[in-house]
């Protein structure tokens, strides 16, 4: 077997279909949206070639910046959420009665569809006969806002269910690597006298930093793409207050019928992606490797 | 070893091969012919689920033609509506539209036609079809002269009322705008909610503007500013903007109504919890022959016209309204005389059937001797024939980027992020913005 995996021909022949296929269905289509954003388009008939025009354009698209700054608002939320994530999971990895069965409840927001929990969490906010009025006039509030309605809110009243969403996901990940730390280490740190919370911020934070940095890669990234939740419950309203880059896109694209400025959203959308993984990879690349 | 790996490359090549014909394959057969049978792409809109009566009659039309045209099938795809809107336009930005399918008038239509991909209907119109549409309709599907669609529905937006509701708080039917905003003071001061609204869809709030425009302004203004031969920034068309912010004010509209989309909002009137709900008349089946709705409820629903405002220039008789879907024959469609064929059928059809098994207006002419009609159909028939004219949607009127615009200052208007005078502005520079192109 090493013979033939040192064989070159052989690594070009395994690799060339796979690449053949990243190639066509990933970098291709990513370079067409670049050259798409070039054009004038409605997504019918001839296209009209415009250079830049687009781009300069969305520079100066006010609407645009503010589902940006929401965008961010998101990934800021979604970032920061991890700590709960991780502490959840230390207590979980830790010897605590009924750890198995916590663990599944977590897990189960992860096993619905996003438009299931988008109808749940619709139904829960729902301005007179929704769960959370109900228990908000109940205890005395007379009038409770109107969640998704409410233009200062709605942001907000959406970024709960999408972090709700990913809970099970990231404690999921956590919990793996926090399994895979070898017990003799928390062992020989417990015999030393060390105090859970020393164990987990001296011991087990450290040598699953690696996992932690690819969630928050994960959480920012998925952030700033994201589109479900609140295309299915705002569809970016009430007038853009809930509007994110991806939902602006789409509206461009299948209600404004401007698909070349789309195009320019979408490439711009990757930049800014690519860009800010290339951010928090510099400034978490230190002390790779513990064990 | 050597050989496993070889042999295990092949297999992966194999059934990568196989994957890749999958997704090539079948796309020539999928319409045109299919052995000695011809299939007819169609796409429509009216599922089971929300559009039980126009679902069935889809189905019956089909069944009929099929029995009469043994050398054609129909296959039929049902989406709902805004999803078929975003499913259209993926489809006719690759060309490949179902043979025949829903389109709407005017502004949303334009593209559509001016890329080619609709066929002209006007041989299918001249023969023998033209008398049976009721005047007016099939022009709302004419770009340059040439009819690209043919009308299926007719609607007029009435505002229905819960007869129970105002009997309760001793209200009577409003006539002037004066006992209207009595109406709904009273409703709310009694905890009531006045009026339905799902204004997520943004639409459904536009009507309410369109309607107050008209009263305001008469039936032309908001016409006239849409077709630049007037402004936007018009009196009436702010006056009718700061009119919408009253109702605001006086709580007419259920709570949250800005994040609830119009089934949302419609679930209020249906539970008796809303009194009022100004909606096209395609939901008159539901007051009247669905029978998943209570005979109770059905039988308390009334309906009236938008109230005249003191001092404005509109007529009581002037509806917001105009056809509603029509059937497109695709440009590029490999059985396009037959899908022509089946489109004059289908419109024949539904005129007939429409009418009596979902009491939905057609835009066909209808002969109200020969059925059986509940009386609020009857109604709604006769004030459409009083009609002194007909406001087409606004969203429809405009092109597709404009129409965007309207929707969301709608939503902030009825938010109250945005002052009439500016909502008024702000319509104008993308009006003009549109011209310039």
């Amino acid at each position: 077997m090493n013979k033939v995996l040192s064989n070159k021909k052989v690594i070009a022949l395994y690799i060339t279909p796979a690449l053949f296929l990243v190639l066509a269905l990933i970098y291709v289509p990513i370079v067409q949206t670049g050259y798409y954003g070039l054009m004038k388009w409605n997504g019918i008939g001839e296209m009209d070639f415009i250079g830049l025009k687009n781009y300069t354009v969305l520079m100066k698209d006010a609407l645009f910046w503010k589902s940006a700054l929401h965008s961010f608002l998101l990934a800021l939320f979604s970032a920061l959420s991890l700590i709960g994530y991780l502490f959840i999971s230390i207590i979980l990895a830790g010897k605590i009665k009924g750890a198995d069965l916590l663990r599944k409840i977590y897990l189960i927001p992860m096993l619905l569809a996003s438009v299931a929990i988008a109808q749940l969490w619709m139904k829960i906010y729902h301005p007179s006969n929704g769960m959370l009025n109900t228990v908000l006039m109940a205890i005395g509030i007379e009038d409770p806002p109107a969640w998704l309605a409410d233009a200062n809110l709605a942001l907000y009243a959406i970024i709960i269910p999408i972090i709700w969403q990913y809970a099970g996901f990231y404690i999921l990940i956590y919990y793996a690597a926090l399994k895979n730390i070898p017990e003799s280490l928390v062992e020989a740190a417990r015999i030393d006298g060390a105090s859970p919370w020393q164990i987990a911020l001296k011991i087990k934070l450290p040598l699953i930093m690696n996992v932690i940095k690819v969630t928050i890669v994960l959480a920012v990234v998925g952030s700033l793409k994201y589109f479900d939740l609140i295309y299915v419950m705002t569809g970016g309203g009430p007038n853009g207050a809930s509007e994110v880059m991806a939902s602006y896109m789409y509206q461009k694209a299948f209600k404004g019928f401007d698909f070349g400025y789309a195009s320019a959203i979408g490439f711009f959308l990757l930049v800014i992606c690519l860009i800010v993984t290339y951010i928090i990879r510099r400034f978490t690349a230190a002390n790779e490797d513990i064990y | 070893m050597f050989k496993k790996a070889h042999s295990f490359l092949l297999i992966a090549v194999l059934i990568l091969a196989a994957a890749l014909a999958g997704c090539s394959g079948n796309t020539d057969t999928a319409s045109g012919e299919n052995g000695s049978k011809k299939t007819i792409k169609f796409m429509h809109l009216w599922p089971a689920g929300s559009s039980k009566q126009q679902n069935q009659i889809v189905t019956d039309i089909i069944e009929q033609y099929e029995a009469e045209h043994e050398d054609v099938k129909i296959e039929v795809e049902v989406l709902e509506n805004e999803q078929y809107k975003n499913k259209i336009k993926v489809l006719s930005s690759s060309n490949e539209l179902p043979d025949v399918g829903f389109t709407w008038a005017a502004g949303y239509m334009t593209p559509f036609v001016k890329g080619n991909l609709f066929a002209e209907l006007d041989d299918v119109l001249n023969d023998g079809l033209k008398d049976s549409f009721v005047s007016g309709t099939t022009e709302a599907y004419a770009l340059d002269g040439k009819t690209y669609g043919l009308p299926l529905e007719l609607n007029i937006a009435p505002i229905y009322y819960n007869k129970e509701i105002f009997k309760k708080y001793n209200l009577d039917v409003p006539q002037t705008y004066s006992e209207f905003e009595n109406a709904v003071k009273t409703l709310a001061d009694n905890g009531v909610a006045p009026i339905a609204l799902g204004n997520k869809d943004r639409w459904t709030g536009s009507l309410w503007y369109m309607y107050l425009a008209d009263r305001f302004g008469g039936a032309e203004v908001l016409n006239k500013a849409i077709d630049r031969s007037g402004s936007f920034e018009d009196p009436a068309l702010v006056s009718a903007a700061e009119e919408i912010q009253n109702l605001v004010k006086e709580n007419a509209f259920n709570k949250g109504y800005n994040g609830l989309s119009n089934d949302e909002g419609k679930a209020e009137f249906l539970n008796g919890n809303a009194a009022m709900y100004l909606m096209g008349t395609w939901e008159l089946p539901n007051f009247t022959t669905n029978e998943e709705i209570p005979q109770d409820f059905r039988d308390s629903v009334g309906f009236f016209k938008f109230p005249t405002v003191d001092g404005g220039k509109g007529n009581i008789d002037s509806w917001v309204g105009g056809p509603g879907v029509g059937l497109f024959v695709a440009e590029n469609s490999k059985v396009k005389d037959e899908s022509k064929e089946f489109v004059k059928f289908f419109v024949k059809k539904w005129g007939e059937q429409s009418v009596e098994k979902a009491g939905v207006i057609p835009a066909t002419k209808v002969d109200t001797g020969k059925v059986d009609l509940p009386d609020l159909y009857i109604d709604v028939l006769n004030e459409l024939n009083k009609a002194s004219s007909l406001t087409l949607f606004a969203d429809v009127q405009m092109s597709a980027s404009v129409a965007e615009t309207h929707l969301n200052l709608i939503q902030s208007l009825f938010g109250n992020e945005v002052k009439p005078a500016d909502y008024a502005k702000q319509h104008e520079e993308a009006l003009k913005a549109e011209e310039g192109n």
